[in-house]
Parts: C-alpha cells; structure tokens; sequence
C-alpha cells in the first residue's frame, strides 16, 4: 500500500485477551483517514486504552492486525513508530527530570539530533504555555502543566498521527478550552488525531468522525454529524421573565417546573419547538432564555450503550 | 532507524543514565566511597596488621583489589536494577516502549550507563586505595578487560532483577540475599587456599571468585584461579546474561501487558 493512499490507522479483527482471560477486544475494525479528528468513544471497560496501548505497541495484541499509514506495527514497527505520538492517560513521566530534559530525551529515543531536539522542546514547551517552566522540576508543575508536557512530549518527533487517551481529564475549564484550541491547531496543519474522552462535549465540538466501543466491540462507527443526527428529542431548558405559579400544560409539550421561573419540556426531532413559543406566549408566558439540559451526544451515546447491553442480554 | 538514529538513541539513554547518578551524587557516589574507606581502615590497616601476609603479599595489598571489584559490582548492578524499576514503577519506561528504539539498544545503554556508574566508582576507590597500599600494575590489559567485563556482567543482572521486580523490596533481595554472600566468600577477603579441598573446590562455583582473582592477578601479579578461565567464565555469563535480558525486552516480560 502506497504511503500517500494509506488511512492513518487501519485496524482489522484486532482482538485482546489478557492472560486472566478477560476479553478485552472481540475482533474490531477500525479506519481513520490521514488528516480526521477522531473520536473513540465508550464507558469504562469497553477497550479504549486497550486499543490505543496497542496501537502504540506497549499491550500486545492476541490476533488482528495495526498498520499506520500502511506500515505494520509487527513486520515494520520502526517506521510506524517515527509516525504515531501518544499522550496517555496517566502522568508516565519522570518526575523528578526537567520538562526541558523529558523533551529533548523523547526526541533522542527517535534520533533526532541533539540541536534539533532542544529547538524543537522550546517550540512546544513555548506553545503550550510552559516554556517558563521549562528547567523546573516536573513533579513541581500542576495537573494540567503535567498533561500539557504530555501533549509536547508525544509531538516532539512530529508524528503524522497523535493519539490522546483522556488528554483533558482533570484539567479546569479554561485550560481545557485552550488545549482543544491547540489541538484544532494542529489538526488544520495536517496532523491526524483520535481522541478518547469521556467529556461528550469534546468530541462534538472537534471531532468530525466518531466511533463507540463497548464491551470489545463497535457498535457504531460514523460521522459526529450523522451520529447527532439520529437523536430523537431533545430536552431544553426555559428560563421565565415571570415567577409561575404553577406548571403550564401545552399539547404535546411535556413541560415540568423546575422551580418558579424554570422550565423544562423534551421536544421530539420532528415537532417544531416554534408551537411551544406560540401556546406559552397566549398563556401569558414570556421566556427570556433557552439552553440544551444534556449534551446531545451524551444522551445518544447513553442510548447506544444500553440498546447494546440489551441485545446482549436477549442473547 | 538507521544507524546514526540508533547511535543518537544510544547516547540519550547512556547521558541520561549518568545525568542521573551525578544529579543524586550524595546517594550514589558517596557512601561507596566511604563503606570502602572504611573497609581499608580496619581491614586493611587496623586488622590487617596484625594478620600479616596473605598469599604472600601485605594484607592491604591482597584485599584492596577485591574491594575495588566490590564496589564496581555492587554499583554497576544497584545502578541499573534501581533505575530500570524506577522507570517502570514511574512508568516512564513507556518513553522508550512507544518509541522506534530497538530493544538491544534500550539493552545498551541501561547497561552502559551500570558501567559508568560501576566504572567511575571503581576509579574514585582505587585513587582513594592509593593512599592506603603501594601498586605497581602488573597487566594493564588483564586489570581494565576483567574489569570491564565484571561491571558489563553485573549491569547485565541488574536490569534482569529490575524486569522481574514488582515492588522496591523486589530489587533488593538480589543484592543483600545472593549478591553480598557471593562477594564476601568470591576470596576478597582471604586465599582460597585457606578453605581446604573441599571448600575450595565449592568456592570455585562462585563466578566472583574468578572476578576477583583475575582483577588482583593484573593488580599484583598473584591468582588462585587460571587467568583465561577466569575470562571465559565472566565472557560466557555475559552473554548468557545478555541473552536473557535481550529475551524479556523483546517479549516485553512484565512491561507490556
């Protein structure tokens, strides 16, 4: 397979059963074009790590096969490696070694040049805001600093594909905001990404192709788009100008009061949410302010889980 | 990874390794420095006065070049074993893993930066036993070959202790239950000759014995052992060692699940 043609993973009927016999992967397949934001999505347990810790070679695999960008990572595990960076979910980092030291270290382990390496160190400590940080101690640094030193550390030999398992776990509002910026940053500049997270919000907002896995299997592999697309309803909350009394009652609108001037209704996909407005402002009813209760994704991806337990359960 | 991206790898790991040991110099360099000082104190001129010659030299002449090889075993072994689990109980052994480095090189270098450790220690106690015992060198090549290949031997070990380790205690098991015994009846102390037939023969099972005697055979010229079957001991454990190692990095034995 040519380079240029080649997805950035391509993983066939990988499976993994670890040597307590739990089967941790049941023969998945998985494409990721050169060039996505991809999300790998599933609860605690379904095989996320499991997959990425064999993609990047430090869980084996039982059978199956990895190819990145087209080089095996059995038969040519050295040219694989030169393409993937992994940020994983757990500090795995000496602790007691210098941001600046850990940086240019990773970068030798790819034999790149000394001269190079620290150039490069300086670049991405500088990007992700930890340049000032560069000759401390880094067990001294804060959570986030850590995982940002991650983020740097997996791109310091520049891999066409970067894999985060969780990368944004832990980490405060406003540095998450800034670090999913960094990420849309390097995806526009050509480097292929999967993500795994458990913030829903996360992925709909930078990925555009999704996968979720449960239990070892996939049980749905598309776009965020269409994933979204497939939701049924949506609940929505209702901020009042006024204090109600009591709950309104609109046809085909479940509504429930939240509190005085809180409302809260599910709309159905095909209903128009125009209607409500109408029935609510001819009951003298005036909303101020409207806003998603639950991540949409969040609730399809709930769905999906449960119908798969389902299906499980009737065998 | 062509060569020179191997050579480069190599080097980190050995400068990192280093960079290591000097960054922690109280914990590392010094208190050998000091158990050895102490050991040519009252061994060498406190006791050693009075037990007089042993095989015919000055007792500080006769233990000094046991104690240097001492202190390059115990410190090209502690070196690796307590870095390498380090690493992995810090995980960051996953640096390496996940990287393009073959396994014999990550070998290399871990071993490499034993035997700087081990090496240096061994140079600093045998400037420090300077002052202790006159030498005059008696084969250079037999003195840094034998040296040179205990310390790769023992390094060798280390990283074998660290793979199998699952705890700190793990890593030190080894060196206080196996290591010491071996060193203190491996003849640093005395002539084999003083144990009799039968001792003496269950001595030579000992593979420090040979380590020794061949060190202070190029120090001061007197061995109880065969010189070249000293090499081909301390050769043909190295490589064994070195296949072993070279066998769980590959399986990935107790680093990759």
């Amino acid at each position: 397979m040519s380079q240029s043609t080649a997805p950035a993973l391509q993983i066939t009927q990988l499976t993994k059963e670890y040597d307590d016999g739990f089967v941790a992967l049941k023969g998945i397949d998985l494409n990721v074009a050169e060039g996505d934001f991809f999300a790998l999505l599933g609860p605690n347990g379904a095989g996320k790590s499991t997959t990425i810790g064999i993609i990047c070679s430090l869980v084996r695999k039982t059978s199956g096969s990895v190819t990145i960008f087209g080089h095996d990572i059995d038969a040519d595990f050295s040219s694989a490696k030169q393409f993937i960076g992994v940020v994983p979910q757990e500090f795995n980092f000496n602790q007691f070694e210098k941001p600046i030291d850990i940086l240019v270290n990773q970068a030798g382990y790819y034999g790149i040049p000394a001269k190079i390496a620290a150039e490069r160190a300086e670049k991405y400590l500088k990007q992700l805001g930890l340049w000032d940080k560069a000759h401390v101690p880094s067990r001294t640094l804060s959570g986030g600093m850590k995982r940002r030193l991650m983020i740097a550390r997996a791109l310091i030999h520049e891999p066409r594909l970067l894999v985060l398992d969780e990368p944004t776990a832990g980490v405060d509002i406003e540095l998450r905001r800034s670090m999913w910026e960094f990420l849309q940053e390097i995806n526009e500049q050509g480097t292929t990404i999967i993500l795994t997270t458990h913030y829903l919000e996360e992925a709909e907002s930078l990925c555009r192709n999704v996968a979720i896995i449960d239990h070892g299997q996939i049980v749905q592999n598309t776009s965020i788009r269409e994933l979204i697309s497939q939701l049924s309803k949506e609940t929505f909350i209702l901020d009042t100008r006024e204090s109600l009394d009591s709950c309104p009652e609109v046809e085909c609108y479940p509504l429930k009061q939240v509190d005085t001037s809180t409302l809260e209704v599910d709309v159905d996909k095909a209903q128009s949410i125009n209607a409500l407005f109408t029935a609510l402002t001819e009951q003298g009813i005036d909303v101020v302010s409207m806003r998603n209760k639950t991540n949409r994704l969040e609730e399809l991806f709930f769905d999906l889980v449960a119908k798969n337990l389902k299906e499980k359960a009737n065998g | 990874m062509d060569n020179r991206q191997k050579w480069i790898a190599f080097t980190t790991i050995v400068r990192r390794e280093v960079n290591r040991f000097m960054r922690i110099w109280p914990q590392t360099l010094v208190p050998p420095v000091i158990t050895i000082v102490l050991y040519f104190v009252i061994f060498g001129q406190l006791i050693g006065g009075r037990i007089g010659e042993m095989a015919g030299l000055p007792y500080i002449q006769f233990v000094a070049p046991g104690l240097i090889m001492m202190s390059v075993i115990t410190n090209s072994y502690s070196n690796v074993v307590s870095s390498f689990y380090g690493s992995k109980f810090q995980r960051n052994i996953e640096e390496l893993l996940v990287s393009p480095t073959p396994n014999w090189i990550i070998l290399l270098g871990y071993v490499a930066g034993g035997m700087s450790r081990g090496l240096g220690v061994g140079a600093l106690v045998t400037l420090l036993s300077l002052y202790f015992a006159d030498f005059s060198l008696h084969s250079l090549p037999v003195t840094i070959g034998i040296v040179l290949m205990t310390s790769l031997m023992f390094s060798l070990a280390g990283l074998i202790n660290a793979v199998f380790a699952n705890s700190f205690d793990d890593i030190s098991i080894i060196p206080t239950f196996v290591l010491t015994p071996l060193i203190y009846l491996g003849g640093v102390f005395y002539s084999i000759d003083l144990l009799g037939d039968f001792w003496g023969s269950v001595s030579l099972i000992n593979p420090i014995l040979y380590m020794v005697n061949a060190f202070r055979y190029g120090m001061v010229g007197i061995t109880d052992i065969n010189i070249a079957w000293s090499f081909a001991m301390v050769g043909m454990f190295s490589a064994l060692l070195f296949f072993v190692a070279l066998n769980l990095l590959e399986k990935g034995s107790r680093l990759r699940s």
